[in-house]
Order: structure tokens, then C-alpha cells, then sequence
């Protein structure tokens, strides 16, 4: 239509927005600020401690990367309106179930990961659908999950093996196909060019000597790095990713113009197990046994680093870059402090005080984008 | 009104039983292209359940339901969208945290292939959205723009829009202007009037007369389940709604002592 003309071009009751503001409205800022401070302030306490060389960065990479698994998973389920609190408990009792049928039941490693998985799987849609039928708070179906998970993973190791931690898994994932895409290491062709040439460092004595210290890329962070992509990827440019922010942003509304939101919802819920699941399978290839208490906390540590990275917890709003930024400020600093000589306990503190923050920010900005008073 | 159109939907003595509450105790109504039609009621008088009845969200108890001459048996809402009837409801059309664009396309997301992929399609999107937003006369600073920064007026424009432009034949609109004062009411009836005049059958849910009988073409008034008969523009007062609505003699005395505020 033609009529566009007669309307006037601006209102004079809104002021213009500044250049900072429009900045600040978007999920990832936090997250980005973050990490250039946390880089900054290491690079100069903790310079010349070997934080930045090759084994220093492989140490912290590492870290960040498990951060990151599951923080994907519970960052696109937090922008899907729910919580999973039993994610901590999943990555142990997956480890655990992993352990069970290769050591006890004898299965070959893939059978036992890929029945693993479903398993997990299965469990996810399970959260999921009590979740949904039921309209109760996932926070609370999930806390429920938390102890029935840990409760079996305590007990089944006592019940069968009557240890609380199950090993030998190494020796029988040798040569294993599926065993390799988690626990083995790549690129190892291009380290030991990178150690000849002297740009890293090589081992100096020893049976190893000449060889590069760091000799590959962990396929856990290659897994960090799919599953960042694949979430981003998701979330911003598909139309299953509307209906992720629809669901979590006002589930009825959403409902009304024909989004299946508790179709979304389970699916996020399987989606977070399938996080644990790869953090758990990744653990249990790089240790090579599998223990009762393993992923205790990581459930909050899941949400922080999704909170940092700008989501909101009542839903509707995030990034998934923004959650790799919190994992990776978490890892930095948890490994940093090491590096620093800093007592770790105070890890926590920072956490706590970091989890304020941006709680606070992103109060903040929800208010600016929705123009709450 | 319009003898040589058919009407879009019959409702034929609908009744809808909620366990022993009679919600509906046998309402008909017919609904033309191009007209609109306004619900009235107060509270409790069975308005909402008798458009959920139509838009699918419930199955009448009894009655019978005719859209564009044919027995209608819708499962969910999902069905009666796509037969192209649309509901714009009060305080749940649009998702503040989102932006105008992924608020306009939710639930129909326009998509573009990629490879072996399906992207959604946002250039696309973005530049309906903005068309479709000019055309109704707000102009939005971008299409990334927050629906939460919207008046509460411009959510229900929006909203409207969106069904108009997925095809909506029949749009329902549940109370939009009761939370709005008076500039955005004023902008929703005027939408209302521009959308009925592309020939799109408006039924207009309201306990506010005045704003019935600024646009309205027909009147209905519901009271404890049951219509008290549909009146033309021009055959009724706004008085005589006002007294059907709230079921005769008690506003009358009301009325005495406000002086004829109500």
C-alpha cells in the first residue's frame, strides 16, 4: 500500500537510542567482556607461570571444553523455559552404566556407549514428559532426578562390583571405533610438525624425548566445539530455534499460533542428557574407569556459566556463544588461580560473586528490552 | 446483513457443559465476510468459552458448527488456523523478549534451503515484518526491535497483522482494547476497520459499548450462557446494550445513583 507517507518518521516521545544501549542488548555482551578481562588479568598475574604455553593452554582448553558440553545443553533448555538439575547426576550415572556393561557385563565399548546413550536418552524424555504433563516446576521433577540418578550410581557399582569405582575401561576400549571419537586425540600429525619446528615445546629426556608435550587436540574439545556450533547454529538460525525462544518466552502464547512447545520442551530435555552423556563418555575414555561421585555439582556449574553468558532464568532469551564465553571464563579462572598460586578455594568465591553479577546485569538488560519500568 | 453473501460460520444452538456448569446453554450465531461482529457480555456471560468454541479450542457439548456452509470438527486450534480462523487474545498474542519479526512468523517460520539444510529464512522475515508494520502505520526502528518495547496497542496491531497476513478469513479478537487507553484504542479500532474492509469477517469480543458501536456492523449480546438476540447497526442504543449486557434492572438502579456514568 501507498498510504506509508502520511506517517510521521519518528515519534518525539522516544529518545534515540545510544550506541552503547543497543550494545548492551545483546545476550553474548556479558559473556565477551567477561573473557577479555579474565584473559587480561591472568596474562598479567599469571604470565610467565606456563599458563599460555602449550601444555598450560591444552590444561585450561580441557577444562573449559567440559564446561562447555554441558553448558550447551542447559543453556538451550533454560532458553526453553526449564531447568536440569539431574545433569550432574546423569553424567555420573552414565559413566557408571558405561563401566557396568563393558567390565561387568563384557559388552564391546560401543555397544556399551551407544545403549548408554539411548538410556540417557530415555531418561531426558522421561524429565521431560512428567515435566510437561504434569506443568510442575522442572526445577523439582529435576531435583528429584538428582538423588534417584546418584542414588543408583552409588548403589549399583556396591551392588555388582561391590567398589564405588569401576576401572579397566582403558584396556578394553583399545581399538574400540566409537571409544576413539571421544577419548582419543587429533590434528597429532600437525603437533609433532608444530614441536620439530620449535613453536611448541618437545619433551626433552625420557623415552618420549623429541616428542611434542602437547601431541594432539582431546576429542573433548572437538566435541565442545560441534556441540557450540550445532546450538548456535540451532538457536538463531532455524525455525525449530523460534520455536525454542517462543516456548521458554511465553509457552501459551506460543501455543495459540500452533508451536508444539512440549514437543520442544522434551526434546531440550534430551538434548541436555545427551550433553551428559557425551561429558560422561569423554571422562570415562580419559580416566579409563568410572566413579560413584563423578559430575557432583556440575549441574550449577552448567547454569552459571549459562547465566554468565546472558541467558535468562525464567526463559525466552540467551545465546549459546554467550554460555561457551561463561564455560570458558570458568575454565580460565578455575585452571588460572592453579597457575597464579592462588588458593583454589577462592574459585568459589568467584563464582559466587561472578553468578551475582551477572544475575544483576541481566535483570538489567530484560528490563531494557522490555521496557519494564 | 449481506443476503447475497453466505456466512462464513454458523453456530447453531451451541451448548457447552463444563461438568455440571452449563457454560453455553444454547447460543446461535452467524458471521459474515467483511463484517464485524461484536461480542458483548459481562463477565462470567460465557464470551470466552463460546470463542474457544469456535476457534477450536473446545468442542461444544451439542449444537452443530457450519464454516463456509460445512460441518466444521476441528481437533485443536492448529486445525482452525489453517481453515483460517485466527484468535488474537489479550495478554497472550505477542512474546515481549522476541523480536517483531520471529513474533510475526512464530509458528509459521518462513524457511530457505541451504544445502541439505533449512535455514530460517530472517531476510525474508525482516522485510515482510517491516512491510507489514508500515502498512498498519507503526514504524518499527528495525525489525530486531523487542516486542516489549511496543505499547500495548501497537502488541494487538501486530498480532492483528500476523493473522492477516497467514490468511485468517475469520479473526476473533478477545477483549483487545480493554487494557489500552485511549490513543492505542483508538489505533485498534481503526486496524479493526481497515482489516474488515479487505473483506475478513471480525468477531469483536468487548464489555466496553461505546467501543462496540464505534465499529461494529452487528451486535450480540451474551448474559449467563444465553444470547439475547443480535441487533443491526442503527436498530439499537448503546443504552439498551448497556441494560441487555448486565441483564436488565439492576444497572438501572445502579445507573440512577452514578449518573449515568457507566
Amino acid at each position: 500500500m501507498s498510504n506509508t507517507a502520511e506517517i510521521p518518521v519518528s515519534d518525539e516521545r522516544i529518545k534515540k537510542t545510544p550506541a552503547w544501549r543497543k550494545a548492551l542488548i545483546r545476550p553474548e555482551l556479558g559473556g565477551i567482556c567477561g573473557t577479555i578481562i579474565v584473559f587480561v588479568l591472568f596474562a598479567i598475574f599469571a604470565g610467565d607461570s606456563g599458563m599460555f604455553n602449550s601444555q598450560g593452554i591444552l590444561n585450561w582448553s580441557v577444562v573449559s571444553a567440559q564446561f562447555m558440553i554441558i553448558a550447551v545443553g542447559a543453556c538451550l533448555l533454560m532458553i526453553a523455559g526449564e531447568f536440569d538439575l539431574s545433569v550432574g547426576s546423569m553424567i555420573g550415572f552414565a559413566g557408571m552404566m558405561i563401566a557396568i556393561f563393558t567390565i561387568t557385563l563384557g559388552w564391546p565399548v560401543w555397544q556399551a556407549i551407544i545403549v548408554t546413550f539411548a538410556l540417557c536418552l530415555a531418561i531426558g524424555a522421561l524429565n521431560g514428559i512428567i515435566v510437561v504433563r504434569t506443568g510442575l516446576p522442572s526445577f523439582i521433577v529435576t531435583l528429584a532426578f538428582l538423588f534417584i540418578l546418584r542414588g543408583f550410581t552409588i548403589y549399583l557399582p556396591q551392588l555388582i562390583e561391590r567398589k564405588t569405582i569401576i576401572g579397566g575401561i582403558d584396556k578394553a576400549a583399545e581399538g574400540d571405533w566409537l571409544a576413539a571419537l571421544f577419548g582419543g586425540k587429533i590434528l597429532k600429525g600437525l603437533f609433532t610438525w608444530l614441536g620439530d619446528a620449535g613453536i611448541i615445546a618437545v619433551f626433552e629426556r625420557g623415552n618420549r624425548a623429541g616428542q611434542p608435550v602437547v601431541d594432539g587436540v582431546p576429542m573433548l574439545i572437538i566435541w565442545a566445539l560441534v556441540l557450540v556450533a550445532f546450538g548456535h547454529f540451532l538457536l538463531t538460525r532455524t525455525k525449530f530455534g523460534n520455536w525454542i525462544f517462543a516456548s521458554g518466552g511465553d509457552a501459551q502464547a506460543a501455543r495459540y499460533v500452533g508451536v508444539p512447545v512440549n514437543r520442544v520442551k522434551i526434546l531440550m530435555f534430551m538434548f541436555t542428557a545427551f550433553c551428559a552423556c557425551v561429558f560422561a563418555t569423554c571422562q570415562v575414555m580419559e580416566f579409563g574407569s568410572a566413579g560413584a561421585d563423578r559430575g557432583l555439582l556440575k549441574e550449577f556449574e552448567a547454569i552459571i556459566a549459562v547465566v554468565i553468558g546472558g541467558a535468562l532464568l525464567t526463559g525466552g532469551y540467551g545465546s549459546v556463544i554467550g554460555a561457551a564465553l561463561g564455560a570458558l571464563i570458568f575454565g580460565v579462572v578455575q585452571q588460572g588461580l592453579f597457575f597464579a598460586n592462588v588458593e583454589s578455594s577462592l574459585f568459589r568465591v568467584f563464582l559466587g560473586v561472578i553468578l551475582l553479577f551477572a544475575v544483576v546485569l541481566n535483570t538489567y538488560i530484560r528490563r531494557m528490552i522490555t521496557g519494564e519500568r | 446483513m449481506n443476503p447475497e453473501h453466505a456466512p462464513l460460520i454458523e453456530m447453531k444452538n451451541i451448548e457447552k457443559h463444563f461438568g455440571s456448569v452449563i457454560a453455553l446453554n444454547g447460543v446461535s450465531l452467524e458471521i459474515y465476510p467483511g463484517e464485524c461482529h461484536c461480542l458483548l457480555g459481562d463477565n462470567g456471560a460465557g464470551k470466552s468459552t463460546f470463542i474457544k468454541t469456535m476457534s477450536g479450542v473446545h468442542k461444544p457439548t451439542r449444537g452443530e458448527i457450519l464454516f463456509e456452509g460445512k460441518p466444521m470438527h476441528f481437533e485443536d486450534p492448529r486445525d482452525a488456523i489453517s481453515a483460517g480462523i485466527a484468535t488474537v487474545y489479550q495478554d497472550l498474542a505477542m512474546i515481549p523478549l522476541m523480536s517483531v519479526s520471529r513474533n510475526f512468523f512464530m509458528g509459521n517460520e518462513p524457511e530457505k534451503k541451504f544445502g541439505p539444510l533449512k535455514l530460517f529464512d530472517h531476510e525474508y522475515a525482516n522485510r515482510v515484518t517491516m512491510e507489514e508494520m508500515r502498512t498498519m502505520g507503526i514504524n518499527l526502528r528495525g525489525p530486531e526491535q523487542a516486542v516489549g518495547t511496543l505499547s500495548g496497542g501497537e502488541r494487538q496491531t501486530v498480532a492483528i497483522a500476523r493473522a492477516v497476513h497467514f490468511g485468517a478469513k475469520v479473526l476473533i479478537l478477545d477483549e483487545p482494547t480493554s487494557a489500552l487507553g485511549v490513543r492505542q484504542t483508538a489505533n485498534v479500532l481503526a486496524t479493526i476497520d481497515k482489516v474488515r474492509k479487505q473483506g475478513i469477517a471480525v468477531v469483536f469480543i468487548t464489555h466496553n459499548v461505546r467501543h462496540a458501536m464505534a465499529v461494529g456492523d452487528r451486535f450480540t449480546v451474551l448474559n449467563r450462557g444465553q444470547t439475547l438476540g443480535t441487533a443491526q447497526r442503527g436498530q439499537i442504543t448503546p443504552d439498551e446494550l448497556q441494560d441487555m449486557m448486565a441483564g436488565g434492572q439492576e444497572l438501572v438502579a445502579l445507573e440512577g445513583s452514578l449518573g449515568g456514568t457507566v
